[in-house]
């Protein structure tokens, strides 16, 4: 669905990512992990189109789509969320999905009312008349996630929908992106919340200064030394074997 | 539909004005007061709903009023034709000057000043020209028939402008209830998360520059039927473009009424201030510079804030 292929970028003299593949099958969940400052943001926002890209490709949907503008590749089904989250703050939930419903619906009508379902789907119903700005953390990712759902997309690019939540908040939250996915969406997510990553992903991919470091599924990427390295620190990896070694011996 | 019903009731009100009103003085008033709410409205189409801020709103004003003076003056063409023509002119340098700047994606302080010059190019340009009569500017002749869209009455100069400001209004009801009102909306509010969302910014914020250049072109129409005279200064200076976006700002910006309660409340400032103080040149300027930053400091919704519910 997605294949991404030696993506390439600097800002100023910094390689913020070099030669970085990705490729992405339909109906998958897969998780985009690594350290701070890794690129992770970076990448979203090469594949949504809010950079260019130096060198490489991208394909969506056998479709080069490097170098589009944000709003025709959103358009052809790839629709990405904000790590921080930007809502409309002064227009109400409705509103704020409303754009996006807006996409495939050229009526208000049927545009507010594709926003009322979306927002049922993801328990915002209750506030569809809230301001986007009075809603707590936990509602404003849901309502960045929601705006994101209403465009239709066949591809969500989710940009730590999960940070700053309780863990009681993530429990609620995980059942929802499974649905989504249940629905025929296939899913990117950055995630630092590592058990939802565990539960959720079927492919793992890391990210470490710029470079990818491993793919995999989640539990062989859990147990890759270079993973434990990139987060850890150098050499940690043959620590921790020889702590192993020296606690079963 | 409260908004159209209040809407209707404005219309009504405002048409019976002649039957009661027989002052001359007060219906120039009434005029004039409803051709501040027709250049705020255009203003707030880009400002209000789509916040671009244009400093130079006076480059689709001139425009319009020139071309409407040109083509009857030196075409002899019908007023009926020209105004058309004059109004479509203003959407066409709309679309000038929002290719050149949105484009490179001009925004904020920038845009500001982009608009600011053009106005100046264009007045400058206006008084180099003997085909825009130059510095001495375009006198249209008197004919005081409809045919020519002049009146003999005020009364009918009172319809004409209340013709051009309901369809200010018709825009921005429209913009309320329609795809493009919620999209440029939405870039006004946060461009990365409309173009995430599949908004198409440039051409939005292209489609509203344009509607906005149209309805200031509107005015520009209106000022030189009424008047009759229009040189460089009147049509492309300052004045005109200050007051374009003090209207909406004082009314409440991005509002229906914004701009009607704004050029109310302005107009009422202004009268009141020359009996207080006569008509010492510059006098208005500068107690709309005061005006503005009070609203901007202590009112940004505007005086329909005060009206507003809380919560909307």
């Amino acid at each position: 669905m997605l294949v991404a292929r030696a993506l390439s970028i600097r800002f100023g003299g910094v390689a913020a990512l070099q030669q970085v593949s990705l490729a992405v099958e339909a109906r998958r969940i897969v998780g985009l992990i690594g350290p701070n400052g890794a690129g992770k943001t970076t990448l979203f926002a090469l594949l949504s189109g809010f950079l260019r890209p130096e060198s490489g490709s991208i394909a969506f949907r056998s479709r080069d789509i490097a170098g589009m503008p944000p709003h025709a590749i959103c358009r052809l089904g790839m629709t990405r969320t904000f790590q921080i989250v930007q809502p409309f703050a002064g227009q109400t939930v409705r509103d704020n999905i409303a754009i996006g419903a807006h996409l495939h619906h050229r009526r208000r009508t049927a545009a507010l009312h594709a926003a009322e379902e979306v927002a049922t789907r993801l328990g915002l119903a209750a506030d569809l008349d809230q301001l986007a700005a009075n809603l707590t953390i936990a509602g404003r990712k849901r309502l960045e996630l929601a705006r994101a759902l209403a465009t239709q997309p066949q591809l969500l690019l989710l940009d730590e929908v999960l940070a700053g939540l309780n863990p009681q908040e993530i429990a609620d939250m995980i059942p929802i992106v499974r649905a989504i996915r249940a629905d025929g969406v296939t899913i990117v997510m950055i995630e630092h919340v590592m058990q939802a990553v565990m539960s959720l992903a079927d492919d793992v991919h890391v990210l470490a200064n710029g470079r990818m470091i491993a793919s995999g599924p989640p539990a062989a990427i859990a147990e890759d030394p270079a993973v434990i390295e990139a987060y850890l620190g150098r050499g940690t990896a043959d620590k921790l074997r020889l702590a192993a070694g020296l606690a079963h011996g | 539909m409260r908004s159209l019903a209040g809407v209707a009731a404005f219309a009504v009100a405002t048409a019976l004005v002649p039957a009661f009103v027989t002052s001359g003085a007060v219906l120039n008033a009434v005029i004039l007061t409803l051709y501040a709410v027709l250049l705020g409205q255009a203003w707030n189409v880009l400002g209000g709903y789509g916040g671009q801020f244009s400093f130079g709103h006076a480059v689709f004003f001139g425009t319009g009023g020139y071309v409407m003076a040109v083509l009857q003056i030196r075409y002899g063409l019908s007023a009926w034709l020209a105004m058309p023509a004059a109004i479509g002119a203003g959407a066409a340098v709309g679309a000038l000057v929002g290719a050149l700047t949105f484009r490179y994606g001009l925004r904020g302080s920038y845009f500001a000043l982009v608009t600011l010059a053009f106005a100046e190019v264009f007045r400058i340009l206006a008084n180099t020209f003997a085909f825009t009569g130059a510095g001495v500017g375009l006198m249209l002749p008197l004919a005081d028939t409809p045919a020519q869209l002049q009146f003999g009455s005020r009364a009918g100069y009172l319809y004409l402008i209340l013709g051009f400001v309901l369809a200010g209004f018709a825009v921005h009801l429209w913009l309320g209830h329609s795809r493009f009102g919620a999209r440029l909306t939405a870039v006004r509010d946060n461009e990365a998360s409309a173009s995430a969302l599949g908004v198409n910014v440039f051409r939005v914020k292209l489609g509203a520059i344009m509607i906005s250049g149209a309805l200031m072109a509107a005015g520009g129409v209106f000022y030189i039927q009424y008047l009759h005279y229009l040189d460089p200064a009147i049509a492309y200076g300052p004045a005109v473009s200050v007051e374009a976006l003090l209207v909406p700002i004082v009314g409440g910006m991005g509002t229906l009424f914004g701009p009607l309660l704004g050029a109310v409340a302005l107009h009422a400032l202004s009268e009141g201030t020359r009996n207080l103080f006569g008509d010492a040149p510059g006098i208005s300027l500068a107690l709309y510079g005061v005006v503005l930053i009070v609203m901007v400091r202590y009112m940004p919704r505007g005086l329909i804030g005060l009206f507003a519910r809380r919560g909307r």
